[in-house]
């Protein structure tokens, strides 16, 4: 680890909600967050997914890989199905059962957003969990909006990358003015348990960005999953940090010196085609949206 | 008697049944109905939570959660809103979930237009829902209190959308009556355990992944909820009819006992039909009207039983459907009667586009019309379009 702030030990829940015998792929970076996730939350926790990968990770009918209550719902409908089940428990007066959307980052970014925007503007008692992968993973690798610039899938092709920045999601969230919002990484749990433990215990719209590799999608080896996902933090492709109230921003790893992008770049597939003007264009935008992050945590500390 | 609007009706009904939960988002002419619930429990009167959100269809996905929490759940649409709610109508029927809505009849886009055919409902004949039709504000009050308690069947559990006509039922006050509160919530008897596919001490997963090993009989088990529905509504009609002297079928029949000739319709222009009929009887003519308030499920049994013995019929759908020898009505009876050794002849007409008129005339011209063909010995019918410019 490259001089973090190394985040305080905490103790993990041993208890497994998660089952083994997923259909996951091998590394899947979206299953890690979904073991983390399950031991804070508990039994008491509500699921619903829209259209994604952990669709057909959870299993076949009758099986299930997660043992709490988990309700399937349309692409675009896993903020609103979330708000509608939460209705429906406090009509019962169910009040201590917490719901939780569960997403990709397509059934997020793209098609799903309408419904998170509603959701966040009415302050929906929700939490929204997306897992990025980057791309339409479960249909085979399509660009979505969360797709970083220069980066192949099968709709973007080496000859024709991608050539428009991941969409700034947090943002977006946040200037709804929502209790919280959050990036987190698989290859810092305790910062994502922390991150899950302080959802858990506010009222109102919660959503937290979890950073998930794909190797299958990104088009290298499953054991670099965690190293993979590490990078993206240290490198500053992917900061994690929070904001409260849609205003108050914090960095939760903020080292005195980072990785050069092409080390994290160089791992990957999907970015095998990028020559070295590719490699400084990402690390000069990296820098400049650091910068600007930098400039909203000391702005609104 | 209260003077009151098809809209009004609904929400007079939602308001006495008070559901959990009552969802929210505007299209013409249904928002009015949603208004004056929102007024209703903003008052005081009724004690529902009221949820806006963002989209027709984050309406009708809301209704599915709260639904699928065990929660009792309405809302209102009309036209576009419940073509935007197709996807999700499919996963309510799928999971078998209890959801009421008010439909609002009024023809699809493009042109934009705010009047009434049946273009939004009939496009979702394949959902899986109980479609029943409404001819009046009376009527749009009476299904929507028994569509809870046919929805909620436990032998059921299948949505169901109660259609008025746009404007001319919606927007049009009539004298109707209206029940006694306690009335309602004796018939509804809301005290029945609901069911919860959301049980945290039984954790289930809803609507997962499933392959060609057992996604048939899943389908299968969703077609016997609404295959039992058949039972259910004919005797919630009569539950209805006994305890407030309004008794509901499948359908209606009007002067069709020793008619030879009949016109088939739904909704709002059955009004004009039955006077029609009057018009000819006057006259001597042995003509009749079956008006048809359950589209799904189809009733082909009883419609054979009513309809065998006319020499001919008229089949008038407000709806077209490019490229098909008439409209989804026509079809369907037809294919309901085909198998009889004795059937009359079927004529598939269009009318009502988006509001357009069709008169006392029009209906008696139908009816010459038939008898002539049918005295003629003329061939196949083919389709006729009602009050359209050449």
């Amino acid at each position: 680890m490259v001089g973090g702030e190394i985040m305080s030990k905490l103790t993990i829940p041993q208890e497994e909600i998660m089952s083994s015998g997923h259909l996951g792929c091998q590394g899947c970076g979206a299953t890690i967050a979904m073991r983390y996730m399950l031991k804070v939350f508990g039994r008491k926790t509500m699921l619903t997914f829209p259209a994604c990968c952990w669709s057909v990770i959870d299993g076949p009918w009758p099986y299930s890989a997660v043992s709490v209550p988990l309700f399937h719902t349309a692409f675009e409908t896993a903020a609103i199905a979330a708000s509608g089940i939460k209705s429906g428990l406090d009509a019962f007066g169910k009040k201590d059962i917490n719901v939780i959307a569960w997403a990709g980052d397509g059934g997020t970014f793209d098609i799903g957003i309408q419904a998170i925007s509603g959701a966040a503007e009415r302050n929906d008692n929700i939490l929204y969990i997306v897992y990025d992968n980057e791309a339409y993973m479960n249909t085979g690798i399509q660009r979505s909006s969360a797709t970083p610039w220069g980066a192949w899938t099968t709709t973007t092709p080496v000859n024709n990358p991608k050539n428009r920045p991941k969409k700034d999601l947090v943002e977006i969230i946040a200037a709804h003015r929502v209790p919280y919002t959050a990036t987190a990484s698989i290859a810092y749990p305790e910062d994502f348990i922390k991150k899950l433990e302080k959802a858990k215990n506010i009222e109102g719209f919660k959503l937290i960005h979890i950073f998930a590799p794909c190797p299958t999608g990104w088009k290298m080896p499953p054991d670099l999953t965690v190293k993979v996902a590490r990078l993206a933090v240290q490198t500053r492709i992917f900061p994690i940090y929070e904001v409260e109230n849609g205003v108050s921003y914090k960095l939760n790893f903020n080292p005195k010196k980072f990785v050069p992008v092409d080390e994290y770049l160089k791992l990957q597939g999907r970015f095998r085609h990028l020559k070295e003007d590719g490699y400084k264009f990402i690390q000069k935008n990296v820098e400049y949206e650091w910068e600007l992050l930098k400039k909203k945590v000391e702005t609104f500390k | 008697m209260e003077a009151l609007d098809g809209n009004s009706a609904i929400a007079e009904a939602i308001k006495q049944i008070e559901p959990d939960v009552v969802v929210s988002y505007p299209q013409s002419p249904s928002i009015l109905i949603l208004e004056a619930i929102a007024l209703f429990i903003a008052n005081g009167e009724m004690d529902s939570e009221f949820l806006n959100v963002e989209s027709d269809y984050s309406a009708m996905s809301t209704c599915i959660g709260v639904a699928s929490s065990g929660g009792r759940v309405f809302t209102a649409t009309a036209s576009q809103g419940l073509a935007l709610m197709h996807e999700a109508l499919f996963i309510a029927s799928s999971l078998r979930l209890p959801i009421v809505i008010g439909v609002t009849n009024r023809t699809l886009a493009a042109p934009i237009n705010f009047n009434a055919d049946h273009s939004d409902s009939m496009a979702q004949r394949d959902s899986g829902w109980i479609q029943i039709f409404s001819e009046n504000s009376q009527e749009a009050y009476d299904n929507i209190i028994q569509a809870f308690k046919i929805a909620e069947n436990k032998d059921v559990r299948t949505p169901v959308m109660v259609g008025i006509d746009s404007v001319v039922t919606s927007n049009l006050c009539e004298n109707i009556h209206i029940q006694k509160n306690e009335e309602i919530l004796e018939f509804e008897n809301k005290s029945n355990p609901t069911y919860s596919v959301l049980d945290i001490e039984n954790p289930k997963t809803v609507g997962s992944l499933c392959a060609s090993d057992y996604f048939f009989e899943h389908k299968m088990n969703q077609n016997n909820g609404i295959e039992n529905s058949r039972k259910v509504i004919k005797n919630v009609g009569k539950e209805f009819g006994d305890r407030f002297n309004r008794y509901y079928g499948y359908f209606e029949t009007y002067e069709l006992e020793d008619a030879e000739y009949a016109v088939i319709l739904m909704s709002s222009s059955a009004g004009t039909a039955k006077k029609a009929v009057d018009e000819m009887r006057k006259r001597g003519e042995k003509v009749g009207l079956l008006k048809l308030r359950v589209f799904r499920p189809f009733p082909y049994k009883e419609l054979r039983e009513s309809l065998s013995n006319l020499k001919s019929i008229a089949v008038l759908d407000r709806v077209l459907t490019p490229g098909t020898y008439g409209g989804p009505l026509f079809i369907e009876t037809m294919a309901a009667l085909y198998n009889l050794d004795k059937r009359p002849l079927v004529y598939p007409y269009i009318y009502g586009l988006g509001g357009r008129d069709i008169t006392l005339k029009h209906i008696e011209n139908i009816f010459d019309d038939m008898k002539m063909a049918f005295d003629n010995g003329k061939g196949i019918p083919e389709i006729k379009y009602i009050n359209l410019r050449e």
